[in-house]
């Protein structure tokens, strides 16, 4: 059992780290540039897809994914510069709505490119292995490969919010867009940037997906949605937020649904109790963000202060 | 709402009185009877949806959820052999109610984004919770009898169905007109523009929000009963958060905060749903229709940049315009 | 305006439905979107080889085909299936890959008087108490195909089964199937989630539970996903997999050589060999390029089944006598001949199949042993339909 539990703590620091990538560039579109952005979820699928067919092409996984990041990259800022920056002074409603739009379109374009069934590609040889984390628990290689990677964003954006003067210039235009903006700032730059940077990662999170299992139109949906769940969790605007709550999510997630179905066994039918595990495991998830947002209503690490 | 402009409802609802009509004139199959009676049902959510996002300014993300309670409200009771809709419907309101109020008192105390954010959670949250009712079908669904109401109508007949559904629209309608011209409208409203204002005025707001939010919350559980009958089927994929978008997609492009533009918002986008598929297949070519979905995305878009009035603002100016 | 949009939108309809022709309309559904796309995909392509087969006339009368896309999900089937009764009036309303989506349309299409025809999905639900004279089935039932590799496993010893599937109607067959007819002992019983894309906790519990073999029912694109990671967990070679609607046709060119050797049950190879069978394998793989699956070969039996049925009853418009006729059997499957239980399920062989690289570099699989000849299914007993 102890093992099983370290094993599953893995899985859901996986899952966590992938959320991770999703919601910082989430959090600081949503807390610099006040913008409601559905179609994030969209960018993980463009991700993906531009991976799996820039892998396909070059025949080298590495190079896939360096040449896909740039692509995405250049998606972000096509998007922000086309369609959301006519945004930014309006309402969340009008966010809401267009951005939805805008996820209808992506995953359209993405049906009629690459068709509406999933697509499956492959690992590299030295990654579909794996290594043993702990004396007899084979852990995927890939899956530790994704924590690490996730890790090491996850300082490379830390190091970059805190230390450089980008950094210095975005946790500004968190804290108060206007000031910033009063004081010199090129807030429409900063903007794209940003943008820019949260559609890679993004991006990036769908590039490791989709050797792990596939990639097909809407796969970013779901993951959007708990996305929302962990920015709102870590507080709109903070990337130490938000990397704090996806780890939890993650954590809550997995362990959720492998050990309350085993507690409901003991209660109700095997099947039943499969059944309703996950699922109660996915409302505990929405439990937990209700409960946190009654004890601090803007979250844990809020990064508003204007 | 002006005088002028209820000439749109007026002609709306006498239109959708004469669908059936005209259906059988026309000698087409009661497909389209049945078609219309969907708009009307999802034209009620769409409406209720309204009373709080036009005249309330509360962005509610997670609508879908009073459809789903409303549904499987209908749904159990048919499992367990009730079909007696003078039980389900009074039954509907109640837990409609229930669930509004808890949803309500919990969200109203934040606003903003996190107000849209905890909607939708909470939506998630119900929808989940369906999934895992393993006993009635968790994420299959099961299927539902139509209401019996003692004789007085049979819901299996389509023409009969069709009009006591429009007899319910009809009569929520003027119950919610009732309501936003009291006074009761006037704070809510108020609150929609400038909360502060009515709170220096005196008004306790967060009371009058949560009471049209749970009105609210009621009306669309009546229409997500009145689906589930229609449908003959309840599963949870009617709270996903994509229909909760469809139904505020449903209210701009009508024409918020008029009360009946989400109904001609309603009609618009389910017939759109319908005939945009072969419209593009015609025009364009075969095979074509399938990417209807990649027309929707950029025609919302551009709805929201430019004709954020939706239709019934474009009625109203037509109207004027003839003198 | 309102009005005129409406009267132009009314005379659109008009136009699109169809009026008073004796053509011969069918409805075909399956999932051509999401990671089951690849299934619908070839369900499509043998139907419209079957269309080819036959001249694209059932019976040799005018036909027309509608095809849906029911993406998986129960309520999209029953509005699909809703509309190509009451709006198309199909004659026969085919195909549907999932048991779940089946139970959801079975009421309301055979309460309808329409035919409903399964190219593939068999639930029990439907095949005993609940058996209607409408509803009919050309694939097999859910529970036969594990019930031939849980005698497998029974007769060879092997102890200490894991037993994993989906949640839902078909995955509860599955199982029940193999622990009808394996009574060892079982290592554990898991049903993960329809539509699952990542099994790493699953095998994770799986390891702890030390099995002696794994029993696994994952179809289409979740069977891919779950073999991947199966085997990027290194469990590939400790424990052997036995499986049911996994290893296929399907899952093979993803797969690739990771699941070579594995063992599974099926009613059809692309090896069976009848004249049928190697016509249809042959014009296939000529028209599309891959190899076809089970559910290929099952739409096309479903073509060449309506097809023998309305020539055989000598028309569309008696609706007994397609039944009598289809009651018949006899018609040209690549199955060989089948004919049809009291419960409207057929009665066939089940082989063992094993998962090769062929000799031109594919991958695919072979028949390597007959499980069961002429075996009908455990729930014909509860269907109170005689003839």
């Amino acid at each position: 059992m102890g093992l099983l539990l370290i094993e599953q703590a893995f899985n859901g620091l996986q899952f966590g780290v992938m959320l991770f990538l999703i919601a910082a560039g989430l959090t600081l579109v949503f807390g610099i540039m006040d913008l409601v952005n559905l179609s994030h979820g969209s960018l993980v699928m463009v991700g993906a897809y531009l991976a799996t067919t820039l892998i396909e092409w070059t025949g080298s996984f590495l190079l896939g994914i360096l040449f896909a990041l740039p692509a995405t990259f250049l998606v972000g800022v096509v998007v922000e510069v086309l369609v959301l920056r006519t945004l930014y002074e309006r309402d969340h409603l009008d966010q809401v709505l267009a951005t939805f739009g805008l996820i209808l379109f992506f995953n359209e374009v993405i049906r009629i490119v690459w068709g509406p069934a999933s697509l499956y590609s492959g690992l590299p040889e030295g990654l579909s292995g794996h290594v043993e984390i702990l004396p007899g628990v084979p852990y995927p290689t890939f899956r530790l490969m994704i924590i690490l990677a996730g890790l090491l964003v996850a300082v490379l954006i830390y190091v970059i919010v805190a230390k450089t003067r980008l950094g210095m210039l975005i946790r500004a235009g968190a804290s108060n867009r206007e000031m910033a903006g009063a004081l010199g700032v090129n807030i429409r730059m900063l903007f794209t940037l940003v943008f820019g940077l949260g559609a890679s990662f993004a991006g990036l999170a769908g590039m490791m997906l989709g050797p792990l299992t596939s990639v097909e139109p809407g796969m970013g949906e779901p993951l959007l949605i708990l996305s929302f769940v962990v920015i709102i969790i870590g507080g709109i605007g903070s990337i130490r937020g938000a990397f704090i709550a996806s780890i939890l999510v993650g954590l809550v997630d997995t362990l959720g649904r492998v050990f309350l179905p085993m507690l409901l066994r003991s209660m109700v039918a095997d099947s039943t109790a499969d059944g309703v595990g996950p699922a109660l495991a996915s409302m505990l998830i929405y439990i937990l963000m209700a409960g946190i947002l009654v004890i601090r209503p803007r979250g844990l690490f809020p990064a508003r202060t204007g | 709402m002006s005088a002028d402009k209820l000439w749109i409802t007026w002609a709306g609802m006498a239109l959708l009185a004469l669908i059936p009509i005209l259906i059988q004139v026309f000698e087409l199959p009661v497909f389209y009877t049945e078609m219309f009676c969907r708009i009307m049902i999802l034209a009620l959510a769409a409406m209720s949806l309204d009373l709080i996002l036009g005249f309330g300014g509360m962005v509610s993300f997670g609508h879908a959820v009073y459809l789903g309670i409303g549904s499987y409200t209908v749904g159990i009771f048919s499992f367990y052999e009730i079909d007696n809709g003078f039980i389900q419907f009074p039954a509907t309101l109640v837990i409609c109610g229930i669930f509004a109020l808890l949803i309500g008192m919990m969200s109203l105390r934040t606003s903003g984004v996190y107000f849209i954010m905890i909607t939708l959670a909470f939506a998630q949250m119900v929808f989940f919770l369906g999934i895992s009712l393993e006993e009635f079908g968790g994420d299959d669904g099961m299927p539902v009898y139509r209401s019996e109401f003692g004789g007085w109508i049979d819901l299996n007949d389509p023409l009969s169905f069709y009009y006591f559904v429009f007899a319910i629209l009809l009569l929520l309608l003027f119950l919610c007109h009732r309501i936003i011209h009291s006074r009761f409208g006037m704070v809510l409203q108020g609150c929609k523009s400038n909360e502060a204002r009515m709170q220096a005025l005196g008004f306790p707001t967060y009371r009058y929000k949560l009471a049209a939010f749970v009105i609210s919350g009621m009306i669309c559980g009546i229409a997500g009963a009145l689906f589930a009958n229609w449908n003959e089927f309840v599963s949870p994929a009617i709270m996903h958060w994509t229909r909760s978008g469809d139904l505020l997609i449903m209210v701009i492009l009508g024409g918020m905060g008029t009360l009946f533009g989400p109904v001609l918002g309603t009609v618009l986008f389910l017939l759109l749903e319908e005939y945009l598929p072969e419209w593009m297949d015609a025009l364009l070519f075969p095979g074509a229709g399938e990417h209807w979905m990649g027309v929707m995305g950029p025609l919302l878009i551009l709805l929201v940049l430019f004709a954020r009035g939706g239709i019934h603002s474009l009625l109203g100016r037509l109207r004027i315009r003839n003198g | 305006m309102n009005k005129k949009i409406l009267g132009v939108l009314i005379v659109f309809g008009l136009v699109g439905s169809p009026l008073y022709a004796e053509k011969v309309k069918v409805g075909f559904m399956t999932t051509l979107s999401g990671p089951a796309g690849i299934i619908g995909k070839q369900m499509k392509h043998a139907f419209q080889l079957g269309l080819d087969h036959i001249g694209n006339a059932f019976g040799g009368m005018e036909s027309s085909v509608i095809y849906g896309d029911d993406q998986r999900k129960p309520d999209v089937a029953k509005q699909l299936a809703d509309k190509m009764v009451k709006k198309h009036q199909v004659h026969f309303v085919t195909g549907v890959i999932w048991s779940n989506l089946l139970v959801a349309i079975h009421g309301p299409v055979t309460r309808s008087n329409t035919f409903l025809v399964s190219a593939n999905a068999g639930p029990s639900t439907v095949a005993g108490k609940r058996c209607s004279e409408n509803f009919f089935n050309v694939s097999w039932q859910n529970d036969q195909t594990p019930e031939a590799m849980g005698k497998y496993l029974q007769d060879n010893g092997i102890n200490n089964v894991y037993l994993m599937a989906p949640n839902y109607q078909a995955g509860k067959d599955m199982l029940a199937g193999v622990q009808r007819y394996y009574k060892r002992k079982i290592s554990g019983k898991v049903f993960t989630k329809l539509g699952q894309k990542d099994f790493q906790a699953e095998i994770s519990t799986l390891r702890a539970s030390n099995p002696g073999a794994v029993f696994v029912f994952q179809p289409g694109g979740m069977g891919i996903n779950f073999v991947k990671q199966y085997n990027q967990a290194g469990l590939m070679g400790s424990v052997p997999l036995y499986t049911a609607f996994t290893v296929d046709a399907v899952s093979l060119p993803a797969l690739k050589g990771s699941a070579v050797g594995v063992l599974g049950t099926q009613t059809w190879s692309p090896d069976l060999d009848n004249p049928v069978n190697r016509r249809f394998v042959r014009d296939f793989r000529k028209k599309y390029g891959y190899i076809p699956s089970f559910y290929a070969a099952q739409s096309y039996d479903l073509v060449r089944f309506i097809d023998h049925a309305i020539r055989v009853a000598g028309g569309i418009s008696d609706r007994d006598a397609l039944r009598d006729a289809m009651r018949l059997g006899g018609y040209p499957s690549t199955r060989g001949n089948l004919r049809f239980n009291n419960n409207h399920f057929p009665i066939q062989n089940f082989y063992l199949r094993e998962a090769v690289k062929d000799s031109d570099g594919s991958y695919t699989t072979k028949i390597i042993d007959t499980v069961f000849t002429d075996h009908g299914d455990n729930y014909a007993k509860d269907c109170r339909m005689k003839w």
